[in-house]
């Protein structure tokens, strides 16, 4: 039975194991070549010229410069600011300049050499501090209270300066798509992607092309982690330029390096803190600068940055609140959507900003949070009363109860000052230094503001001829799992069994658009219309049959007599020939949201978190080791344990590696990191042992805001949490202080130069 | 030029340039599209697949050092599992080994070096065996559940 | 394009002599990563796995000899060179991860000349020498003279680097590698040191040390070792070897890591390890 709450083995799960799955690189088309893309050396420059000598190019190659657009240069998403391909100007290192295709990858690799551009370097924008004084991208503020009053009245204000740096997501299948046009011009793109209606979006707009003429569909996605989100329509659009051109298909896959390259990044961002806090340790006033490095053209940096400024208070009470928020313009690859999307950076600096109040104050890092940390009916700055669910406190209880938090950092903190004492704090003792640290940190579910609400999402059910009920969504899976929880949620809300109920590819010329598989939306808003139109259309199957009840895929009559459901229905279907049901996300009437203050509710609701990180710090490298993580997560009802916890283990690894391993340094624009050699994330054997418990909260049914049994978002949660730990942890460790990720060794050795403590410089 | 090799017990031959990486050979000339091309460059183990027994990177590997040697690639390896393997490729699904699946074949295929010589292999020893194979989903705790008994917290 | 796979060292000296453009490749784990495009540019390789003469581990009377072909999962799982150099079964374990290990030699680590190559300063330590072949016989290279610059190598055009002999080290000598790489595995080193060294009668009678990473070439750290050889170990002893350590050499800022840290972790690891002699 596999009912809410059970794990049953992924549909998907043997053809990967087996090799079977089909990926993008996976799949040919008959007749197709090969594209690849020349791309800008300079971080900015003037383009004087592009010759394209096809005597140079093998194999009959052909090529695409900007003045072969049919329509606009701009990929379309929240607005069309982005270029498809660089026009008199090139705003990064890696902008497309121009594309070719030929019959193999190789000469397609080739035929780039048959291109000559004339650059005239101009001067680059290369760093926060550079960019801070030009005018941003995009900028947003919240006021609640007064906060210069309340600054005045504290007993301390403590001031900080938290930066985070560029992280890769490092899907281990890169980016890629195929195009093809059929005879009629109508336009067919595969590709690996989270939103398929986003890549046909961009394909009508700059190709001029009606919605029934550009049918796009997933293929199996090899991860994404939001760097699926927007790229992939700049890439659709590429192969289908090129297929364009060359009259044929056209498959355009990104290598590893190129991927690097050109894709998008998490923001790196530097977020200033001026807290007020009482003598006992309550926080006063919050005034938070958030910095965010957007790179050269907006893209998605104003929804991070919204979402940054709703996350920077963290999950603590404070009535004055003061936030101004800029996503600032330099010369690199545009940053956008990863996992978290803004709030990873900003709890960082809360969180390390919390931990800098508790040192000033004697306090210990649990003792902070508990006298800060929200409960249910508390407000939060922007005035959302927060509802029954609300789990900071329990999460953070919990976590300190299981690894015994205060007990174990006082064992710690005495083996530190033991050897202090001995004079021997970096000299004999080969042994690693221990140190423990925690986290608390939560997650708005779904899109922010009013988000939802204009999308109105549609789902739709219909009987299939043989009674089953086919479920059309444009979700796609790209590892999460919501092939395997879509149909746990269709048949338990249905009272059918999972072979009742199947699911169709997303493709849209089959599915409507239920919106794009990001900000933690599938499960909670998708998941939740789900379950009412599979509900509904049992409802529609039973009109007929009054005071019939329907139980794991039998209909009981109120004789007692049962009969299949699916008997039913094929029934029904071949009597009335197609049956069929949409219905669309409505927000909560309560859920209203002032996009020009920011103050209302954000987001439905919350999940919740508290980690627990132990590390050992090598004495004579600084190496970090994490060792061990407890992740204690309330996220409502878990539909699927072993893949919800799988997210906030795969998530929490990926919070480690950036706050530990991932650097991306930059010289002149250009990457250096830009290889898997050189960009190194996390191997099993930098891995912690990662204890997952969650706490569900809503185990007796639907929560206040309408997710599927209680289900509430869980996708990016786990990457909020696991840097500001490990930082405490290492502080805890060395006495070294931790003011910004990676914490590298070479980092942590200039900090302990420079006399960076937990409490700031001394 | 042609290279003839035995590929998961069966002869083939394959064209191509000589330094060509075996990964293109197996997944554009062959048709075994389970390899994976993860980075190109040794570091991800999505390649992975076993030279005379011997797990090794794909995109490493040129053409002609093929001659007459034996691959077998995840196809071949997860047809007809037995014993251990067969019962690991089960619990790999069951407790969330797999996620985008990526990364998997590389990994099936270095399990299956691993629990070919050492059928009970601790936590200890499956992380030492997947050094060289990169997952970015699961934190590796989805696999380890799968391959090595739970042990006490330290 | 021309692949050659001789059955003998004396075919490959031959073909090589016959045409010096023949790229030599083994275990290939360094040559690929250039790419496709840069591959199918090659035109003249010539594959030295397939040498009997350059595979096994065999003892002769000054020590041990290894065959250039030979793998690092063929040194990791030596017996003879666990018992005997045990720091150089350390670096064989660090190499890359099984995949690499089952492809990448030692001869390859030589030859690639890569100031990062983890087996170099285990050589260096170890106070090996090098065998080369070729069309006028077989010479031999001290370790210490034979990567003479940044990626270059003592190998003229036309030899082939056959073995490595390790000569058995004196009675009661303790040895040490260290690998400070970017990651716990699959990583590139930062800092890599290696350290041989005996004591007798309360002194340091012998003492190697080698590093890579921090300078163009895998070095000796011989002002190091020289102001501590003849002292007694000990904590004193151990911080004069880290500071002269990370005097004598020349890091650089790269992508890995940075001069400074680079000092830093010598100076740490040289300490470590010369508290180590006992």
């Amino acid at each position: 039975m596999n009912g809410i709450g059970a794990s049953p083995p992924r549909p998907d799960g043997f053809a990967k194991v087996s090799g079977a799955a089909r990926y993008l690189d996976d799949l040919s088309l008959p007749g197709m070549w090969h594209g690849a893309t020349l791309r800008s050396p300079h971080a900015h420059a003037r383009i004087r010229s592009i010759a394209w000598d096809a005597a140079l190019a093998p194999d009959g190659a052909v090529c695409v410069t900007v003045g072969d657009l049919p329509g606009p240069n701009g990929v379309q998403l929240i607005d069309d600011g982005w270029p498809i391909l660089a026009g008199a100007f090139t705003h990064h290192v890696g902008e497309p300049v121009a594309l070719v295709a030929a019959p193999t990858r190789l000469a397609a690799q080739q035929a780039l050499q048959a291109f000559t551009v004339t650059y005239e370097p101009l001067d680059a924008v290369l760093s926060l501090e550079a960019a801070e004084a030009l005018p941003p991208l995009y900028q947003l503020g919240m006021d609640s209270g007064d906060v210069d009053a309340a600054l005045a009245r504290a007993d301390l204000v403590v001031e900080g300066e938290y930066r985070t740096g560029h992280q890769e997501h490092i899907y281990i299948e890169c980016n890629g798509m195929i195009a093809s046009y059929a005879e009629d011009g109508a336009l067919t793109v595969l590709g690996s992607m989270q939103c398929p209606y986003y890549v046909q979006k961009a394909l009508t707009h700059a190709l001029g092309l009606a919605d029934e003429q550009v049918r796009v569909r997933a293929t199996t996605v090899g991860g994404g982690f939001g760097g699926k989100e927007d790229f992939p329509s700049a890439i659709a659009l590429h192969a289908a330029l090129l297929a364009r051109a060359c009259g044929r298909p056209v498959k355009l896959v990104y290598d590893r390096h190129e991927d690097i390259v050109c894709t998008s990044k998490r923001h790196p961002t530097l977020v200033r803190h001026r807290t007020g806090v009482t003598r006992d340790g309550r926080l006063a006033a919050l005034d938070i600068e958030i910095l965010m490095d957007g790179g050269a053209y907006t893209t998605l940096s104003s929804v991070v940055l919204s979402r940054a400024l709703l996350h920077s208070f963290g999950p603590y009470r404070c009535a004055d609140v003061r936030i101004r928020a800029r996503a600032l313009r330099t010369h690199t690859a545009p940053n956008s959507a990863f996992r978290g999307f803004g709030a990873p950076q900003v709890e960082f600096a809360i969180e390390r900003q919390m931990d800098r109040i508790a040192h000033r104050l004697g306090l210990d890092p649990l003792e902070i949070r508990l006298r800060n940390a929200v409960a249910p009916g508390d407000r939060l700055p922007t005035g959302q009363i927060l509802d029954a669910g609300t789990s900071a406190l329990p999460c953070l209880e919990e976590v300190a109860r299981r690894t015994r938090f205060r007990e174990r950092r006082q064992e710690l903190e005495a083996a530190r000052a033991r050897r202090a004492a001995e004079g021997d704090e970096d000299q004999n003792g080969a042994e690693p230094r221990r140190g423990i640290g925690l986290s608390l940190y939560f997650h708005g579910a779904g899109f922010t503001g009013n988000g939802e609400r204009m999308m109105k999402s549609p789902v739709t059910a219909r009987l299939l001829p043989d009674g089953r009920i086919e479920v059309l969504t444009a979700m796609t899976d790209m590892g999460q799992g919501c092939s395997a929880v879509f149909p746990q949620i269709a048949a338990a809300a249905g009272g059918l069994l999972p072979e009742d109920v199947t699911f169709a590819e997303p493709d849209t010329a089959e599915v409507p658009d239920s919106g794009p598989t990001v900000a933690s939306r599938t499960t909670m808003i998708v998941g939740g219309l789900i379950a009412r139109v599979t509900a509904a259309l049992r409802d529609r199957v039973l009109e007929g049959l009054p005071g019939h009840t329907v139980r794991d895929g039998w209909i009981e009559s109120p004789a007692g007599r049962v009969e299949r459901f699916r008997d039913a229905a094929r029934r029904l279907r071949a009597e009335h020939g197609p049956v069929e049901l949409t219905l669309r996300h409505e927000p909560p009437a309560w859920q209203t949201f002032d996009e020009t203050t920011y103050r209302g509710a954000a987001y439905p609701t919350y999940a919740w978190g508290a980690d627990v990180v132990e590390v050992e710090v090598d004495p004579d490298t600084l190496a970090v080791r994490p060792l061990q993580v407890t992740a204690v997560c309330e996220v409502g009802r878990a539909i699927h344990p072993t893949l919800c916890a799988g997210q906030i283990e795969g998530g929490t690894l990926q919070a480690l590696g950036w706050a530990l391993l991932e650097e991306m340094k930059l010289e002149d624009g250009r990457y250096l990191n830009d290889r898997l050699a050189t960009y190194v994330i996390p191997t099993i054997l930098d891995s912690p042992r990662i204890d997952v418990h969650l706490l569900e909260s809503h185990r007796d049914g639907g929560g206040p805001f309408g997710g599927p049994f209680g289900a509430k978002g869980v996708g990016e949660l786990p990457m909020d949490g696991g840097a500001p730990a490990v930082a405490q942890a290492i502080e805890n460790a060395t006495g070294i202080g931790v003011p910004a990720i990676p914490a590298t060794p070479e980092r942590l050795l200039a900090w302990q130069r420079a006399g960076q403590t937990p409490g700031g410089v001394r | 030029m042609s290279t003839a090799f035995l590929l998961n017990g069966r002869a083939v031959e394959a064209d191509g340039h000589p330094m060509s990486r075996l990964l293109d050979v197996l997944r554009e000339q062959l048709g075994h599209t389970g390899t994976k091309e993860g980075c190109g460059e040794g570091e991800c183990g999505a390649c992975t697949v076993r030279l005379d027994g011997s797990p090794v990177l794909s995109c490493l590997v040129p053409l002609f050092q093929c001659a007459g040697r034996r691959i077998e690639t995840v196809e071949g390896i997860t047809a007809a599992p037995e014993g251990p393997l067969r019962d690991a490729l089960e619990r790999f699904v069951a407790t969330g080994g797999v996620q985008c699946g990526a990364c998997t074949p590389g990994i099936v295929v270095t399990l299956a070096s691993l629990l070919a010589s050492n059928a009970t292999p601790s936590r200890e020893e499956v992380r030492t065996a997947l050094a060289g194979n990169l997952c970015r989903c699961t934190g590796y705790e989805g696999i380890l559940r799968a391959l090595a008994p739970a042990e006490p917290e330290r | 394009m021309i692949a050659l796979s001789p059955r003998s060292l004396d075919e490959a000296v031959r073909h090589l002599a016959d045409d010096p453009a023949l790229v030599p490749v083994a275990g290939c784990t360094d040559l690929m990563v250039r790419g496709p495009e840069a591959l199918h540019r090659m035109d003249r390789v010539l594959d030295l796995l397939g040498l009997p003469e350059l595979r096994g581990i065999c003892a002769v009377s000054e020590g041990l000899e290894i065959g250039a072909a030979t793998t690092f999962t063929e040194i990791r799982h030596s017996a003879a060179i666990r018992a005997a150099f045990p720091a150089l079964t350390a670096a064989a374990e660090q190499v890359g991860g099984w995949q690499i290990q089952n492809r990448g030699t030692l001869g390859g680590n030589l030859a690639n000349a890569s100031p990062a190559g983890d087996s170099l300063p285990v050589l260096l330590a170890l106070d090996a020498t090098v065998i080369l072949a070729g069309p006028a016989g077989q010479r031999e290279v001290r370790m210490d003279g034979f990567h003479t610059g940044y990626r270059k190598t003592a190998l003229a055009p036309g030899e082939i680097l056959v073995r490595i002999r390790l000569p058995h080290p004196p009675a009661g000598t303790v040895q040490a590698f260290r690998k400070v790489g970017t990651r716990e595995a699959q990583a590139i080193s930062k800092v890599v040191v290696a350290l041989a060294g005996h004591v007798e009668g309360g002194r340091i009678a012998g003492i190697r040390l080698a590093a890579g990473s921090v300078a163009a070439t895998p070095v000796r750290l011989r002002a190091a070792e020289a102001a501590i050889l003849g002292s007694s170990p000990g904590l004193v002893t151990a911080e004069r070897a880290g500071r002269t350590a990370a005097r004598e050499v020349q890091p650089i800022d790269d992508v890995r890591s940075t001069a400074d840290y680079r000092r830093f972790a010598l100076e740490r690891v040289v300490r470590r390890m010369v508290l180590g002699l006992t």
